[in-house]
């Protein structure tokens, strides 16, 4: 089965090929049966060749396929191959793991919606565009899928495309990633002249091998990271996340939360080589990412949309990847990718199960008391919101304390404080979601007629298997704590990532563990203190810095200076240039080359007599001339 | 024995004859005659060739070329007299529908 491993992205590919043509067609439940059977084959291939190189040990070469020649060019060439290794493997068991739930919940979430083979069709092209992400060998081919999981987010983001506010968002998350793309596309360009190949195990190799001096290993680091914070999310270019909130909600579970928005990371990871090689790129890395942590963070304390809480609080879990990244512990980066990918997806299924429940509202100000309605929402929210809170024993807090733990080994102090500081408004933020959800007295406003409900069984499945690797995940990446060899996870990747900074005392270990847990216990006993047991307390604060609340509501007025200092200036110098540029010169040129035509036509039709002697006249000079010239 | 350079004269002056009544003659039926004329012309001319070079190609050809001909002037004819039903009129002045 292993062998197949290249059908992996092949299969859904082909699945949203035949629902975009013949999906009309097809009855609603064969088309999502179909999408998420694709997605389950490749799961299954995944796992087969997981397995394979799990059981081949370390040193045992990666699968690799080469599909057929793309671009030849002079000495430059490249082709369509995948590969696959531990670190991929990792990714696509991921991408077709937690996207096969999703496929499941959307057949009930999205059952009564009208582009139902459109949604699926899309939602299938995604799964091959970031499986194509994840096992390119080369970074052209890797471009492509990165290009065309943004297409698909697009495409999903406004889905819903009669909707103003979702089409707008589609749009903004396109142009904004684009810009990110820009700096990609660049830094794709330079290694291309550089290393001359654009074979990822090459351009890993090259800092090491000396064809890339280090100066220019920065500058394509750094190059390559803005595409990150692009599709990842990150300052400066996060604006665009929240907003895609307006998509579905397994959407936002697949592609904004657990899949397509840490393609940044892996990209990362899967380039370690270059940016191990960079101390300015990599504490680049780590800086960003770590002041994305907080600042995201902040803004997730004030929203009252339960997704946007969401949206902001995957920005802030992206930022710690990247500390992780940054500092050098890729394999804690990837680890907290994996976990987050649970959770976070478990989160938004549930806020999904919930906004279900409620006829479609999204306020958290007129929800509340679902504690004892949606029986089963409420223990998986509550597993999920521990897990990211990081509470002991629970995925996120293992991924998040190897993160933490690299970044203070690797005597990066700062970055540690911000993301201890991040930790504690993570629990905060997630509990205040939970108390003013399920807690407290109802607030909907649903019509007489309808009741809260569960949703079918089709949603809730996913959910409690989500629930499940949210509770254990961690287990496989056990810190040093509980022995050299427990983490699993990291030992699994250590050929392709290498181990981080490591060799702290075992009583500092134990100090951090502790400081961990308690920032998260710090941040639940603070949302209880504000949201449960005394409610007036968040008011209060707001009336008395009024200027900071109004700052965090309106997310730092980071949307409204992009939009004076970049959008519309843009916008007058398209106008301008439309004006004076496009209809003058322009049009001009295309009227004028027209009626030039135009009058020559006129001019020429003299000749057009009709008449079939003057016809022949003209045949006998031409042939008189023509026989003239070939004589003389 | 007649010297091929008769027969080459006796080609030019069927030719030009066909080219002048082409031009001359002002209704369809006989421009059509003249435009055979000029064909045949050609024909005798590539005869003439085949005979001085000694080979039989020419000839060959020529065969061909007669028997296309007899095709066409039947499509040619064919025009003509439905032409002619239409308009009541061969004249060559009268069918200028062509006129830009």
């Amino acid at each position: 089965m292993a062998e197949l491993f290249w059908l992996i992205p092949i299969i859904p590919g082909a699945s949203a090929l035949l629902l975009l043509i013949f999906g009309r067609r097809f009855s609603r439940a064969w088309v999502a049966l179909q999408a998420s059977a694709a997605v389950l084959i490749s799961l299954l291939l995944s796992t087969a060749a997981f397995l394979r190189l799990a059981q081949s040990g370390h040193g045992a070469p990666a699968l690799a396929k080469e599909l057929l020649a793309w671009i030849s060019s002079g000495s430059f060439s490249t082709a369509i191959s995948f590969r696959l290794d531990e670190l991929s493997a990792v990714m696509a068991l991921v991408v077709t793991g937690v996207g096969f739930l999703i496929h499941v919940y959307s057949a009930g979430y999205m059952a009564g919606d009208k582009g139902h083979p459109r949604y699926f069709a899309f939602l299938n092209l995604f799964t091959f565009f970031m499986l194509v992400l994840v096992m390119a060998s080369d970074i052209v081919l890797m471009f492509v899928g990165w290009e065309g999981v943004g297409l698909c987010s697009y495409l999903l983001i406004g889905f819903w495309f009669d909707r103003p506010a979702a089409s707008k968002a589609g749009l903004k998350a396109f142009i904004v990633t684009r810009v990110g793309d820009a700096g990609f596309i660049i830094g794709i360009l330079f290694l291309l002249t550089t290393v001359g190949s654009a074979d990822i195990a090459a351009i890993n190799a090259a800092p090491g091998a000396g064809l890339l001096s280090p100066a220019l290993v920065t500058l394509i680091a750094v190059l390559l990271f803005v595409g990150a914070t692009g599709k990842s999310a990150q300052i400066p270019l996060y604006v665009w996340l929240p907003d895609a909130m307006e998509g579905p909600t397994p959407v936002s579970a697949l592609i904004h939360a657990a899949t397509m928005v840490t393609a940044g990371v892996y990209m990362v990871c899967r380039l370690s080589g270059l940016y191990a090689a960079s101390v300015t790129a990599s504490s680049v890395v780590a800086w960003v990412g770590a002041v994305t942590a907080v600042f995201a963070a902040t803004l997730a304390l004030v929203q009252n949309d339960i997704k946007r809480v969401l949206a902001y609080s995957t920005i802030s879990q992206i930022g710690y990847m990247f500390i992780g990244c940054g500092v050098g512990a890729y394999a804690a980066g990837m680890f907290h990718l994996v976990t987050h990918a649970f959770f976070k997806s478990l989160l938004f299924l549930a806020a999904g199960s919930v906004i279900h429940a409620l006829g479609g509202e999204q306020d958290m100000r007129r929800m509340g008391g679902l504690r004892k309605k949606l029986p089963v929402t409420f223990p998986v929210f509550l597993i999920g919101a521990l897990a990211i809170s990081g509470v002991p024993f629970l995925s996120g807090f293992f991924s998040k304390d190897a993160i933490l733990t690299s970044a203070f080994a690797g005597r990066h102090y700062a970055l540690y404080v911000l993301g201890l500081a991040g930790a504690v408004l993570t629990a905060f933020y997630m509990f205040r979601l939970i108390y003013r959800t399920f807690y407290g007295q109802e607030r909907s406003s649903l019509a007489p007629g309808q009741h809260v409900h569960e949703p079918p069984r089709t949603m809730t499945i996913p959910l409690v298997i989500l629930a499940a690797f949210s509770a254990l995940a961690g287990f496989i990446g056990l810190p040093v704590f509980f022995g050299e060899r427990a983490n699993v996870f990291g030992r699994f990747l250590e050929g392709v990532l290498g181990r981080g900074p490591h060799g702290l005392a075992p009583s500092t270990e134990t100090v951090l563990v502790l400081a961990a847990t308690l920032s998260a216990l710090l941040g639940i006993g603070l949302a209880f203190v504000f949201y449960r047991k005394s409610p007036q307390i968040p008011s209060s604060l707001a009336r008395r810095f009024p200027g900071l609340y109004r700052l965090l509501l309106g997310k730092y007025h980071v949307d409204e200076a992009y939009e004076a200092v970049i959008v519309r200036p843009l916008v007058r110098g398209a106008e301008w240039t439309y004006q004076h540029f496009d209809l003058k010169v322009v049009d001009g040129v295309l009227n004028g080359s027209a009626s030039a035509a135009g009058l020559a036509g006129k001019g020429l039709n003299v000749l057009q007599s009709g008449l079939l002697r003057d016809y022949a006249l003209a045949f006998l000079l031409g042939a008189i001339l023509f026989l003239g010239f070939l004589l003389i | 024995m007649i010297p091929p350079a008769a027969f080459f004269v006796l080609a030019a002056v069927l030719f030009v004859l066909g080219v002048i009544a082409f031009f001359v003659k002002k209704d369809l039926l006989t421009q059509f005659m003249a435009v055979e004329i000029m064909l045949n012309a050609g024909n005798l001319a590539v005869l003439a060739l085949s005979k001085a070079s000694g080979k039989a190609d020419g000839q060959a050809l020529v065969l061909f070329v007669i028997t296309v001909a007899a095709a066409e002037a039947v499509i040619g004819l064919a025009i003509i007299v439905l032409v002619f039903r239409q308009r009541k009129s061969i004249r060559t002045d009268d069918l200028k529908d062509l006129k830009g």
